[in-house]
């Protein structure tokens, strides 16, 4: 197919999973803020999200307080921040537009709807439905999207585009949000015990629907390296870098070229790593030292697709 | 419900309904107002969710506009269709013809048919066309002709469209609309089917592939979303199960033209090509163009891929060109033309430009290097300045004008405010030249909606019918 068009489709993919993946954080963060503390303390549970999508210092420069009210503002309605809701949603919808022969109906018009909806989102229409409301709206969108294609698309190599992007982008994502939270999940004798540290790993694996699946994985308590082992290492859990990296791997072996060589063996490396990695291992090695070389390389898989699929000469 | 003074495609001058209009009339006479109001709703939001949109230069914000849909055909008997497809496909052999003719040896010119100028100086003409030797020598292979009916029915060319003709999509998506709200009348009567038009599209695509070429790669090249016909070139690649591509897809090496994909570049060896020529390669004509694909027509000119339409069919169906269009087809088929011209003024003539300035209020005054329905003076519908600045614009340049009687355009019943009303229409069909020239029954009907308005174009207002040919 044409590169210009995989390229649509798989950033159209990575801009949705992106905007559900921010609903989760925000929404987290927002539950985390409510709870009995500090005030001060509630405060900086705002920056989590700011350092997790990496926008705190843009931020900054629009806004003076790290706050409920401003960072909500920014991460939601912004349209100068391209990675707020809004920005997502709409971005997933260009791209699905300019790619619109390769997608279906359905699913053009989840994309198309989502978008007109959130054009009458205001902050006044945030503050009366509720903030956890929308969030979750925002969720069911990337659900269902995902469900029309599954439902509805060809499974070509359009199919496979989508899905790339759409793995990667959870991967990438998943990681953030593990290593903004890293300093909670670090053993400690300060740290182990007390409600709050709980709250902390719960809030953690809500983030990414993983609370259930804990308690099924490891009829135990929370614990800091559980949380770890069960977001990074476990095949079975669909967040799981383990399982993006699974997936990753297979769709670019369905869609080996022999351009795309150095991509396959990048994708592979990840792979191995996480498939034959063991926990305790990495954090000797240190939690936040792998995280962020997993992001690198991460990044650098994204931009070998980019050279073997989307940009030829 | 007709009008006295014009052809009326229902209605003969007696009243009576002409037979092959029978089935539709007596399905307007058993089928209850609410529900016609209704099939007329239902085809607009159909319309509107598909996205049959036109968009709309000069409009604040490039809006996108649904082109009015009229549910009431227009209907034409198989025995006038088969004396009609005969002239158009005569009329396109002619004008292709006359292009390779004036790209070669120019007898057409040497013989005096055709004044050098209006050929060799045409804007249109392109020099880089001349000695280069096309597939099948056809030059327009999509050609739309758009026709009119005039004083007792008769039917005249009003214009040949040889560029990048547009329509064919909404002449599809209309018969689909139709069929779907009027299955019963369809039973009724033998209609000719044109869905086939994308196949035979492609296949003559495919047979105009340079030579030697097995299983040719053919892309539909589009200027991108903001076109205004957009919605056509998505429409005829997705039906065709051809690429859609633009500009920056392509590109050409070594003189092979290649499109990136995600295994890598791959040949193509047809460009159906909705950008003009102006923009279709920075290398050969407009260099600030960024539609386009460099060395496009160096690679074109090598013979190594086909274009569809080729370059330089502009100076065909220029208006300038047109009034010698009847002797094209006797110069190069030795027949008469079986579909005439409406008669034609050349305001460069003396004794022409003398008669049209005398008669202005009666006549149609167009620029010959325009385009649509701007920049024209229609007689009898103008104010008396309106005349005189026109006639100063006449003085200025004459040979930039032509001009044409009023016709009498026939008229074909069209739901309008008030009900049901007599409305002019005129009627493009397409004809496609490869190996052969085939045509789909029918084509494009439009219709100018404003009581007595002759202007159809869609950019103005204009809507369209699904056409029928019966029997």
């Amino acid at each position: 197919m044409l590169s210009r068009t995989a390229n649509n489709l798989f950033w159209m993919a990575r801009y949705v999973e992106r905007a559900e993946n921010l609903a989760r954080i925000l929404d987290v963060t927002y539950r985390m803020s409510l709870m009995p503390q500090d005030t001060a303390v509630a405060q900086k549970e705002w920056f989590a999200p700011l350092n997790i999508t990496g926008t705190l210092f843009p931020f900054s420069g629009r806004y003076s307080t790290v706050g409920a009210h401003d960072v909500l503002r920014y991460m939601v309605l912004d349209s100068s921040n391209p990675s707020s809701i809004c920005s997502c949603a709409n971005a997933a919808r260009d791209n699905a537009r300019a790619a619109r022969g390769s997608i279906t109906s359905e699913m053009w018009e989840v994309l198309n709807s989502t978008w007109l909806e959130l054009q009458h989102v205001n902050e006044s229409r945030l503050d009366t439905e509720g903030v956890s409301q929308f969030f979750d709206w925002v969720k069911e969108r990337s659900h269902l999207f995902r469900g029309v294609t599954v439902g509805t698309a060809l499974k070509d190599e359009a199919f496979q585009f989508n899905r790339m992007g759409i793995f990667l982008e959870r991967a990438d994502n998943t990681a953030r949000i593990l290593d903004v939270k890293y300093h909670v999940l670090l053993p400690s004798v300060d740290d182990v015990g007390g409600a709050v540290d709980y709250y902390q790993w719960a809030a953690v694996l809500r983030s990414v629907s993983a609370f259930e699946s804990y308690r099924k994985v490891y009829r135990d308590v929370v614990t800091p390296l559980r949380v770890a082992e069960l977001l990074i290492l476990r095949e079975d859990m669909p967040r799981s870098l383990h399982n993006c990296m699974n997936e990753a791997y297979e769709i670019l072996k369905l869609l080996s070229t022999p351009q795309a060589r150095e991509a396959l063996r990048l994708a592979g490396d990840l792979w191995a790593h996480l498939h034959f990695g063991r926990i305790d291992v990495i954090f000797n090695h240190g939690l936040h030292e792998y995280l962020t070389d997993f992001l690198s390389r991460t990044a650098a898989l994204g931009d070998e697709i980019n050279r073997a699929y989307f940009t030829l000469n | 419900m007709f009008s006295d003074s014009c052809f009326d495609e229902m209605y003969a001058p007696d009243r009576t309904v002409r037979p092959h209009y029978g089935p539709l009339s007596d399905w307007m006479t058993q089928t209850v107002p609410e529900r016609i109001a209704h099939m007329r709703q239902a085809a607009q939001m159909l319309f509107h969710r598909v996205g049959i949109t036109f968009a709309v230069y000069g409009e604040e914000s490039g809006a996108e506009r649904l082109i009015p849909f009229d549910i009431l055909p227009h209907i034409i008997p198989a025995s006038e269709w088969r004396e009609l497809s005969a002239g158009l496909k005569q009329r396109v052999r002619a004008l292709n013809m006359f292009l390779h003719d004036i790209y070669h040896g120019q007898e057409i010119i040497k013989a005096g048919k055709i004044p050098a100028d209006k050929v060799l100086k045409n804007a249109q003409y392109r020099r880089e066309m001349q000695g280069i030797d096309v597939p099948s020598s056809t030059y327009a292979h999509i050609a739309g002709i758009d026709l009119v009916r005039a004083g007792q029915g008769e039917y005249y060319v009003l214009e040949d469209n040889l560029r990048t003709p547009s329509g064919v999509s909404y002449m599809l998506e209309n018969r689909k609309m139709m069929m779907r709200l009027m299955p019963e009348v369809f039973a009724r009567q033998s209609i000719a089917p044109v869905e086939r038009y994308p196949d035979l599209l492609l296949e003559m695509l495919r047979s105009v592939a340079p030579h030697g070429v097995h299983n040719p790669t053919v892309v539909l090249l589009t200027p991108g979303q903001f076109n205004s016909a957009y919605f056509e070139h998505a429409f005829l690649a997705q039906q065709m199960g051809v690429e859609l591509v633009e500009g920056a897809d392509l590109f050409v090496k070594e003189d092979q033209v290649y499109m990136r994909t995600t295994r890598g570049p791959q040949q193509v060896d047809v460009v159906y090509r909705r950008i003009d020529d102006d923009f279709l390669d920075p290398l050969a004509f407009r260099p600030d163009s960024i539609l386009g694909v460099p060395g496009l027509v160096a690679a074109y000119r090598k013979g190594c891929v086909t274009l569809a339409n080729a370059v330089g069919t502009g100076v065909a169906d220029d208006k300038s060109v047109y009034p010698f269009v009847p002797d094209m087809i006797r110069f190069y088929l030795g027949e008469e033309p079986i579909i005439a011209n409406v008669p034609t003024y050349l305001l460069e003539r003396e004794e022409d430009r003398r008669y049209v300035l005398d008669h202005l209020d009666e006549l149609v005054v167009k620029e010959a290097q325009g385009s649509g329905g701007y920049g024209m003076l229609i007689g009898p519908t103008s104010t008396a300045r309106e005349r005189e600045a026109y006639r100063q614009r006449v003085l200025e340049a004459p040979h930039k004008f032509i001009a044409q009687p009023t016709l009498s355009l026939s008229t074909c019943p069209t739901f309008v405010e008030q009900g049901v009303a007599p409305r002019h229409i005129d009627l493009r069909p397409f004809v496609l030249s490869g190996k052969d020239i085939v045509m789909v029954p029918g084509g494009l009907t439009r219709v100018a909606l404003k009581e007595g308005s002759l202007v159809v174009n869609s950019s103005q207002g204009g809507g369209t019918k699904d056409t029928w040919v019966v029997g």
